[in-house]
């Protein structure tokens, strides 16, 4: 299983829908996908997990990148995830202080604090 | 002797391979099917760190991968060649890899998270992590 990417306006957010494995070997597709969109101008990103089957720490690390990177332009990076074994990996590393975590994208979009 | 054993090229598209095997092995052996993500995941940060220290020091040995089948446990050997001087603070070299100490540090955490029993050992010829699940006794399916 490889990884899925596709990107999607709503608002003046931009929600990057990901699927499949996010791992040593495709990290760097979504790195690139992030570092992208903040480079295009995309501040305030929602990144939505639910089809993402697999997660690692280096997809951890993309992640906390993309988080600096939208930070240091006053932006925001959100995720949605409600499955339980991706949950758990955001937990054990003390990630769940750090991100946003939204149980879909209706909420993380709207979201505001 | 280990029930099975793999030995990948140090590169980061074999470590799925890696998962994969490790946890159809692990489900045989009669780890908890709950506890066989933990068992992908622990396996995949193992090989993952392993390829990065293979390849950050230009290693071209492979990466071993050794799954033991024993009695009422199964465990998981991740092994690589790169050699761990002693840590030495200050040390010519230690500098300007942060990211990469970062990087090898949160697999490790993500490890002693998910696994009780893990034993991380190195030395000049390289560095072992060996984890450890009890396993339950096979169900004699119905004929």
């Amino acid at each position: 299983m490889d990884l899925s990417l596709s990107t999607r306006t709503v608002g003046d957010r931009t929600v990057v829908e990901v699927g499949g494995e996010i791992d040593v070997y495709t990290a760097p597709k979504l790195r690139e996908q992030l570092v992208e969109l903040v480079n295009d101008g995309s501040f305030h990103l929602v990144v939505d997990m639910e089809g993402v089957d697999f997660l690692d720490s280096t997809g951890l690390g993309v992640l906390v990148g993309g988080l600096k990177r939208v930070r240091a332009h006053e932006g925001s990076l959100r995720l949605v995830c409600n499955q339980e074994r991706i949950l758990k990996i955001f937990r054990i590393t003390g990630l769940t202080k750090v991100f946003p975590i939204h149980t879909s994208v209706d909420e993380a979009v709207a979201a505001t604090d | 002797m280990a029930t099975v054993e793999l030995r990948f090229s140090a590169l980061p598209e074999h470590v799925r391979t890696a998962r994969l095997v490790a946890a159809a092995v692990a489900r045989r052996a009669g780890v908890d099917e709950a506890v066989l993500d933990e068992v992908r995941l622990a396996v995949g940060e193992a090989c993952t760190r392993a390829v990065g220290l293979h390849q950050n020091g230009g290693i071209t040995a492979p990466v071993k991968v050794s799954l033991i089948e024993e009695e009422k446990q199964f465990s998981i050997e991740v092994g690589d060649e790169a050699p761990h001087l002693p840590f030495v603070a200050g040390s010519p070299g230690a500098g300007g890899d942060e990211v990469e100490a970062e990087e090898d540090e949160m697999g490790l955490a993500v490890i002693s998270g998910l696994v009780d029993d893990v034993e991380v050992t190195a030395g000049e010829d390289g560095g072992l992590i060996r984890m450890t699940w009890p396993t339950t006794p096979p169900v004699v399916p119905l004929a």
